[in-house]
């Protein structure tokens, strides 16, 4: 049955990874595409990224972490289930060229979103060089394919239970700053880490492209919710994104939209708690 | 002298009291009862050249559906209005009929016949009851895909269908309805009205595909590939157009469409014992443009502390529901423009700067228009706000095709045959999509256009 849930994982503590049945979805998503789901009737329309998908079995597979009242919903429904609503592929698809030398950074959950554009960018001949962090040793995914497929690779931890204790930007600086030199730098994680990679590549005009999680409602450029100014010009994520030009992001801007709800965020989740 | 004033005096339709709106979502307007519709329909006066039925878009048999009323021949007056407006019930609430048809009455020695509320009474009275289906026609093996749910395509599709094709609808959202379901609150539209009506066009035969987004999901190559005949695009306005002015991006701004989307299709008054979509509203709200009407009646109805609609020339809207704005509350704030937002040190909106205007007489032209009072700015403390701008097409249905669609550059309109309403061979389109946001009956009068040239397509075509 279409939106079905055919396959269910925990990768790591409350981070999901489900495969869902959509042959229309599958057959259409490019490399940076993400669907919109709801859970149930009442539910939130939820952005996830595409990490992987396959056109001959009609299934897509997303990836996500526990954090609100609609992920955990997402996160109790099991194999058999059924996705309530589930809208894609949406968004511009990640431009997948021969650039030379690429440097991937992803942090958290994203780090599954870092992996899929890792892989396209390997397939057409670049050099990858991945950077993937986490706060501790257990939130780190995809390492074994990373390792499989990077070049050259690097495990950062903020605790330093794994890997080297920092963050990613000190890993990137540091190379940077050894005359390492990357044709393109790809950043996708938390707001945070990504202005400050970008904040460091833009010294040495390193192209560098970071993929926003902005909040968003329909999607498809109707409400807006998903605005963030490109160099000085308001785009919607939605349809002119996810990927931009990092040196044009207002990230300051970015942050705080990101964070609007964050107090109806709690109240839902508490209910969602009590009930 | 009693039968006179009845005459004379629209028989008023009750409404909930200003206490009780202020306090739920629930529709304001009640709808007349059978008592009442009859005595409303009594005061018709059967003219001989009916202008009410001219000036309806739809050219609704308004004379005969009244006297069929006053019969008491409800399913017949219900058929009389379905022969020309699928979508009676809908219109009976949001039409500006003192625009249209009501605007034609000619009972001049009284107020005008509340057409509308006639209208509403017979197609309320017929979905409680349950519809026959009408007449068919033998099917004619031939498919049409529809693109958007809204009442362009409800109409092209409801129309298609009698005439025995094989419809379905395609929508983007996870609702059919299009402006109807995220656009017109509950108060004014209820959705159990919108999704009655849309259950009858799907009796009819129509079928209905939600949440694929033709252009992404499905392309019009795709659909064609697929052995559809002809398309129509019914996508409507619903991309939302910024001011430009400094502060838009700061947090608490909404642009109308997000605002209603959140509230009218995400039910996000509701939140968080039901819906899991919220909405803030905070402090004083302003909304800035003249379509602001609805946004602001839904801002009083979450707890606003104040809402004031600042628009340069004249308000948007059904007269009924801006006079029902007023007495919720919303103040109007005519010949002022926004200059820019002003945020606070975490970035949230804490007031809106505005300028007055002033009507003067072009020296030129001899023509008023408006000048900005460079002394007189107004600074409003506004914690939320909405811009209430015109709204543009979305494009996306016509992406991703090797099909040759013309888009109008400035409005993102879609370019038509005016004839026709063909864009390009064998795609139709209609509704706000072509024209620029209009009117739910101006949609349905399209969506009648496009059903009978593309019908004549069909069958000229072998």
């Amino acid at each position: 049955m279409e939106n079905e849930i055919i396959f269910k994982k925990e990768i790591a503590p409350g981070v999901k990874t489900i495969k869902v049945r959509a042959p229309l979805i599958a057959k259409k998503t490019k490399s940076g595409q993400f669907v919109i789901l709801r859970v149930s009737e009442d539910g939130e329309r939820v952005p996830l990224t595409l990490i992987d998908w396959d056109p001959e079995e009609g299934t897509i597979t997303l990836i996500f972490k526990e954090v609100g009242a609609s992920t955990r919903e997402l996160g109790r429904l099991e194999v058999g289930d059924i996705i309530h609503d589930l809208v894609g592929p949406l968004g511009k698809p990640s431009k997948i060229a021969l650039y030379g030398k690429v440097c991937i950074i992803g942090r958290g959950v994203a780090i599954a979103a870092a992996y899929e554009r890792a892989k396209k960018l390997k397939e057409v001949g670049n050099n990858i060089t991945t950077i993937i962090s986490a706060r501790t040793s257990k939130f780190l995914i995809y390492k074994e394919e990373f390792k499989k497929l990077s070049d050259r690779f690097y495990i950062v931890t903020d605790d330093g239970s794994e890997g080297i204790k920092g963050y990613a930007s000190d890993i990137l600086k540091k190379l940077l700053e050894l005359n390492e030199r990357f044709d393109l730098v790809y950043a996708v994680g938390a707001a945070t880490l990504m202005r400050n990679i970008s904040d460091i590549t833009r010294p040495y005009k390193i192209k560098t492209i970071v993929s926003l999680n902005s909040l968003m409602v329909d999607g498809t450029g109707m409400c807006g919710c998903c605005r963030v100014t490109i160099n000085g010009k308001p785009k919607f994520v939605c349809i002119d994104g996810p990927d931009f030009d990092a040196h044009l992001v207002d990230f300051e801007e970015f942050k705080a939209r990101i964070h609007m709800y964050d107090e109806e965020e709690k109240t839902a989740l508490k209910i969602m708690r009590e009930i | 002298m009693q039968i006179l004033d009845i005459r004379l005096k629209r028989v008023p339709m009750s409404e909930l009291s200003i206490e009780e709106r202020l306090k739920t979502f629930n529709e304001v307007a009640l709808g007349y009862s059978e008592e009442q519709a009859l005595a409303e329909a009594s005061r018709c006066l059967q003219c001989e050249n009916p202008l009410c039925i001219e000036m309806c878009p739809l050219h609704i048999d308004i004379k005969n559906f009244i006297k069929l009323i006053r019969k008491g021949a409800y399913e017949e007056a219900d058929e009389k209005i379905r022969e020309k407006n699928c979508l009676p019930s809908i219109c009976g609430r949001v039409c500006p009929q003192e625009k249209l048809c009501v605007m034609g009455c000619k009972n001049t020695i009284g107020d005008p016949i509340n057409i509308g509320g006639l209208e509403r009474f017979i197609a309320d009275w017929n979905l409680e009851k349950g519809m026959k289906i009408p007449d068919i026609s033998q099917f004619t093996g031939k498919s049409i895909a529809i693109v958007g749910s809204g009442p362009a395509g409800l109409s092209a599709a409801t129309e298609l269908a009698k005439m025995g094709h094989h419809i379905v609808i395609f929508e983007a959202l996870h609702e059919a309805g299009g402006v109807l379901i995220y656009g017109i609150p509950e108060f004014r539209l209820p959705k159990k009205i919108v999704k009655q009506e849309i259950e009858y066009i799907r009796k009819i035969g129509v079928e209905i595909k939600t949440n694929i987004i033709i252009g992404k999901t499905l392309t019009i190559d795709d659909l064609f590939d697929e052995g559809f005949d002809a398309i129509f695009l019914g996508t409507g306005a619903g991309l939302p157009k910024l001011l430009g002015i400094p502060g838009e991006d700061l947090c608490g701004v909404y642009s109308l469409n997000e605002f209603l989307i959140r509230i009218n299709l995400m039910n996000a008054y509701t939140f968080p014992y039901k819906s899991k979509t919220p909405i803030k509203v905070r402090g004083k709200v302003a909304i800035l443009g003249a379509r602001g009407m609805d946004a602001a009646r839904c801002a009083l109805r979450l707890g606003a502390e104040e809402v004031s609609i600042f628009y340069q020339k004249k308000i948007v809207g059904r007269i009924d529901d801006i006079r029902r704005g007023i007495e919720e509350g919303v103040k109007l704030q005519s010949s002022t423009k926004p200059m820019r937002l002003i945020g606070n040190e975490k970035r949230w909106v804490k007031q809106v700067e505005l300028i007055r205007l002033k009507q003067v007489v072009d020296s030129r032209t001899g023509k008023p228009k408006l000048i900005q009072e460079e002394s007189s700015r107004i600074f409003y403390n506004a914690e939320t706000v909405i811009v209430a701008t015109e709204h543009i097409p979305n494009t996306i249905a016509t992406t991703n095709t090797s099909r040759n669609i013309r888009i109008s550059n400035k409005q993102k309109t879609i370019i038509v045959n005016p004839e026709t309403l063909e864009a390009s061979n064998g795609i139709f389109a209609g509704g706000d999509v072509v024209s620029g946001a209009a009117t739910v009956i101006k949609a349905i009068e399209a969506g009648k256009k496009a059903a009978k040239s593309i019908n004549k397509y069909l069958m000229n075509k072998h």
